[in-house]
C-alpha cells in the first residue's frame, strides 16, 4: 500500500484504479500499446498478437483454475471449439467474423458447461482427469468429424473485414487483439469484485463451507466453466482469424498444459498474474528461438536441440516456480513494488 | 475363424500391459495421494535405456533388464527427493502440475539424448505366435502379457507379503499412525516412486517390443488413466481388472466402431469410458468411496 493512501469505505478498497499514480501509469501503458505498431517491425507485432491471444486465454483459465479452484486440463480443446466454430461460421454459414466470434465463444461456453458437469460430482484429481479426457475426446472429434472440420487438412479462414478494410496484416490485426484483450482483462477484473467473483473464491477456498453459506455450487461452478470456456473460445477464434487456417494440430494437449503453466507461473487467482504469465510463457520460447537461430553459425546442429530444449525449459519453469515461488510472477512483482515504495526503510 | 474370441484374446493381452502400468499409478497414489502424470515418460525412458544397453553395449536381455530396473529405481528415488518432497501438503494443483512439468522435462531430455526417430526393438521374445485353437496370439502380445503378468504378480506379492509391503500399506491407510509405529514414511514414499518407475519402465519395454520405440511411446501413459479410474484409484485388483476391461473394450471398438466413425476409435474409447465412470461411479469398481467429513 502506498503511503498516505487511506481508505475510508469498502468501495474504495474495491476500486480497480485505486490512485492517481496507477491511473497515470496505466494510461501510459495503454498509449504505449496503441503506439507500438508505429515503431515495431512485423515480427514484434506477430509476437504481440500471440501474447494478446494468450492473455485472453490465460485470464479465462485463471478465472476457472485460479479463482474457482477447478483444475482444467482441457483449455486448448475449448480454444479449439472456438476456433472451429469461428471457421465454420465464417466459411460455411457466411456470417461476418465479428458476429461469428462471439457466437463461437458461446458454443465453446456451452461445451464448457457440458465438460464442467462432472465437477458437480467430483473434484480435485478426478475433475482434472475428466477434463483431460474431454481434451482427448474433443481433439479426436476435430480430427474425425471430417464433414464438419475437414479432418487434418483443416479449414482456411478469410481474414476479418470491416467495411471493405481487411485485417490481414500483423499491424491491423494487432488492434483487434488489443481491443479484445483489454475488454477481456477489464471484464475479468470486474467479475472478481461482484457476487460471482466472491462466490468463485468461496468455492475455491472450501466448497462445502461455501454451500453452507448459500452459494449454489451447481450454478457457480458451471458459470465458472462457461466463463472460462467463453474466454478460451474468443482466444481460439481470434487465433484462427490471425493464422487464417485451423487444424487439429493447433490445439494439442500440450497447449492446455502451456496455459496452465502460464496461470501458475503468473500467479493463481491473479488477473495481473495471468497477463505476466502469458507474456512470460510466450517470450521464453521465442527468445530461445532467436538465440538458437543466432547461434546457428557458431554451433551447427544446435537448432535441432531447440524443440526438446524448449520442453525441458518449459517443464523446469513449472517445477521451479511451484517449488520456489508458488504465488508466481504476480507475487514477485508485488514484492519488487513494495521494495521500491518502502525503500530505503523496508521493515 | 470367428473374430470375437480373437479380439477378446488380444484385448486381454493388451490389458495385461495396461494393468502393469496402472499398477505404477496405483502404488504412488496409495502411498502419497499423487497422480503421477509423468508415467508415460517413465515408460519411454525405461524403454530407451533398455534399448541402448542392448544395442550399444550388446548386453543380453536379462542384463539390460536389470540395468533398466536399477536405473528406474534410482530415477524414482531421486525425483521423489528433489521434486516431490518439497510439495508434500501443497494444494492438489501444484502436485499435479509438478508431475506434468516433470513429464515435459523428461520428454525433452529423452528427445535430446535419443532423437525423435522411430526404432525397432531388438527381438527379445521368440517370434512364433501362439495358436489357441479359437484365436491366434501374436508373439509380442503373448510374451508381453506373460512378462506383465509376472511383474504384476511380483509386485502384488511384495505389497502383500513382505515387511516393506506392510509398511507401504500402513502408510497408505494412515500416515500419522504409520509414523507413530516407527515406519519411515519418507522412505516409503521414495520406495513407492521407484516401484512405480520400475513398473512403468517394464511397461515401456513391453510396448516398445510390440510396436517399436519412439519418444511418443509414452502417450499410452495417459490412456492408462482410464484403467485406474475404472478399477479405482487405490485398488491393485482394480488396476488389473480395469486393464483387461479397457484392453477388450478398445479392441472391440477398434473393430466394430471404426468403420462407422472413420478410424482411430481405439484411442478415444478409453477416455469415453473414463468420463462415463467419473459421472456414475467416480471411485471405480473396487475403489473406496470418498467420504468428506467437515
Amino acid at each position: 500500500m502506498r503511503c498516505g493512501d487511506f481508505k475510508e469505505a469498502y468501495l474504495d478498497d474495491e476500486k480497480i484504479f485505486q490512485t492517481l499514480f496507477v491511473k497515470f501509469w496505466l494510461a501510459v501503458l495503454l498509449l504505449f500499446l496503441i503506439c507500438l505498431p508505429l515503431v515495431a517491425n512485423e515480427y514484434v507485432l506477430y509476437i504481440a498478437n500471440l501474447i494478446g491471444f494468450a492473455v485472453i486465454g490465460a485470464v479465462g483459465l485463471n478465472l476457472l483454475t485460479g479463482c474457482t479452484g477447478q483444475i482444467s486440463l482441457g483449455h486448448a480443446a475449448f480454444m479449439g471449439i472456438g476456433g472451429y466454430a469461428t471457421a465454420i461460421l465464417t466459411t460455411r454459414v457466411g456470417i461476418p467474423f465479428w458476429f461469428a466470434l462471439p457466437i463461437a465463444a458461446l458454443v465453446a461456453a456451452l461445451v464448457g458447461i457440458l465438460v464442467g458437469i462432472p465437477s458437480l460430482r467430483v473434484k480435485g484429481l478426478y475433475l482434472c482427469i475428466a477434463t483431460l479426457a474431454a481434451q482427448f475426446i474433443l481433439n479426436w472429434v476435430f480430427v474425425h468429424w471430417e464433414s464438419m472440420t475437414h479432418g487434418i487438412r483443416g479449414i482456411n479462414v478469410p481474414p476479418p473485414t470491416l467495411g471493405g478494410f481487411a485485417f490481414d496484416t500483423e499491424k491491423s490485426y494487432y488492434y483487434v487483439t488489443l481491443v479484445l484483450a483489454v475488454i477481456a482483462v477489464g471484464f475479468a477484473r470486474n467479475v472478481l469484485r461482484t457476487k460471482w467473483g466472491r462466490a468463485f473464491v468461496a468455492i475455491r477456498d472450501r466448497d462445502l463451507a461455501a454451500e453452507m453459506m448459500g452459494i449454489n455450487l451447481f450454478r457457480y461452478k458451471l458459470v465458472a466453466f462457461a466463463l472460462s470456456s467463453f474466454y478460451a473460445g474468443i482466444a481460439g477464434g481470434l487465433w484462427v482469424g490471425f493464422m487464417k487456417v485451423v487444424t487439429p494440430e493447433h490445439f494439442p494437449f500440450l497447449l492446455s498444459i502451456e496455459y496452465l503453466a502460464m496461470v501458475i507461473v503468473g500467479g493463481l487467482g491473479s488477473i495481473l498474474g495471468s497477463i505476466f504469465g502469458a507474456i512470460f510463457m510466450i517470450l521464453v520460447p521465442e527468445t530461445l528461438n532467436v538465440l538458437s537461430s543466432a547461434s546457428k553459425s557458431l554451433f551447427p546442429g544446435l537448432e535441432q536441440l531447440f524443440m526438446p530444449m524448449k520442453e525441458v525449459i518449459f517443464g523446469a519453469l513449472i517445477v521451479l516456480f511451484l517449488i520456489f515461488e508458488p504465488h508466481g510472477l504476480a507475487e514477485l512483482w508485488q514484492r519488487t513494488k513494495n521494495f521500491f515504495s518502502l525503500w530505503p526503510f523496508s521493515y | 475363424m470367428d473374430i470375437i474370441p480373437q479380439i477378446i484374446v488380444s484385448g486381454i493381452a493388451a490389458g495385461g500391459v495396461y494393468g502393469l502400468i496402472a499398477l505404477g499409478f496405483v502404488l504412488i497414489y496409495k502411498a502419497t495421494s499423487i497422480l503421477n502424470l509423468a508415467t508415460g515418460e517413465f515408460m519411454t525412458l525405461g524403454a530407451f535405456v533398455c534399448f541402448t544397453v542392448m544395442t550399444a553395449a550388446g548386453a543380453p536381455f536379462p542384463v539390460s533388464l536389470l540395468a533398466t530396473i536399477g536405473f528406474a529405481a534410482l530415477l524414482g528415488v531421486v525425483l521423489e527427493r528433489v521434486i516431490l518432497r518439497p510439495l508434500i501438503g501443497e494444494p492438489i494443483i501444484s502436485v499435479i502440475m509438478v508431475t506434468i512439468g516433470l513429464a515435459s522435462i523428461l520428454r525433452g531430455l529423452t528427445y535430446m539424448i535419443w532423437s525423435p526417430e522411430y526404432r525397432a526393438f531388438p527381438p527379445i521374445f521368440p517370434p512364433e505366435p501362439l495358436d489357441l485353437g479359437f484365436a491366434i496370439v501374436p508373439s509380442g502380445l503373448l510374451w508381453g502379457f506373460a512378462f506383465a503378468a509376472v511383474c504384476t504378480a511380483i509386485f502384488t506379492c511384495i505389497f502383500r507379503y513382505t515387511r516393506t509391503g506392510l509398511a507401504m500399506r500402513a502408510t497408505a491407510s494412515n500416515q500419522q499412525a504409520a509414523l507413530s509405529m516407527g515406519i519411515s514414511v519418507k522412505s516409503v514414499f521414495a520406495l513407492s516412486w521407484s516401484f512405480a518407475a520400475i513398473t512403468a519402465a517394464m511397461g515401456g519395454i513391453i510396448i516398445g517390443n510390440i510396436s517399436g520405440i519412439s519418444i511418443h511411446l509414452g502417450t499410452i501413459g495417459l490412456k492408462v488413466l482410464s484403467v485406474i479410474i475404472l478399477g479405482g484409484l487405490d485398488s491393485i485388483i482394480g488396476a488389473i481388472v480395469g486393464g483387461f476391461i479397457i484392453g477388450i473394450l478398445e479392441n472391440l471398438a477398434g473393430v466394430f466402431l471404426d468403420p462407422y466413425l472413420g478410424g482411430g476409435t481405439k484411442e478415444v474409447v478409453p477416455f469415453i469410458v473414463l468420463v462415463v465412470i467419473i459421472m456414475i461411479r467416480p471411485y471405480g469398481i473396487f475403489g473406496k468411496p470418498i467420504i468428506e467429513r467437515v
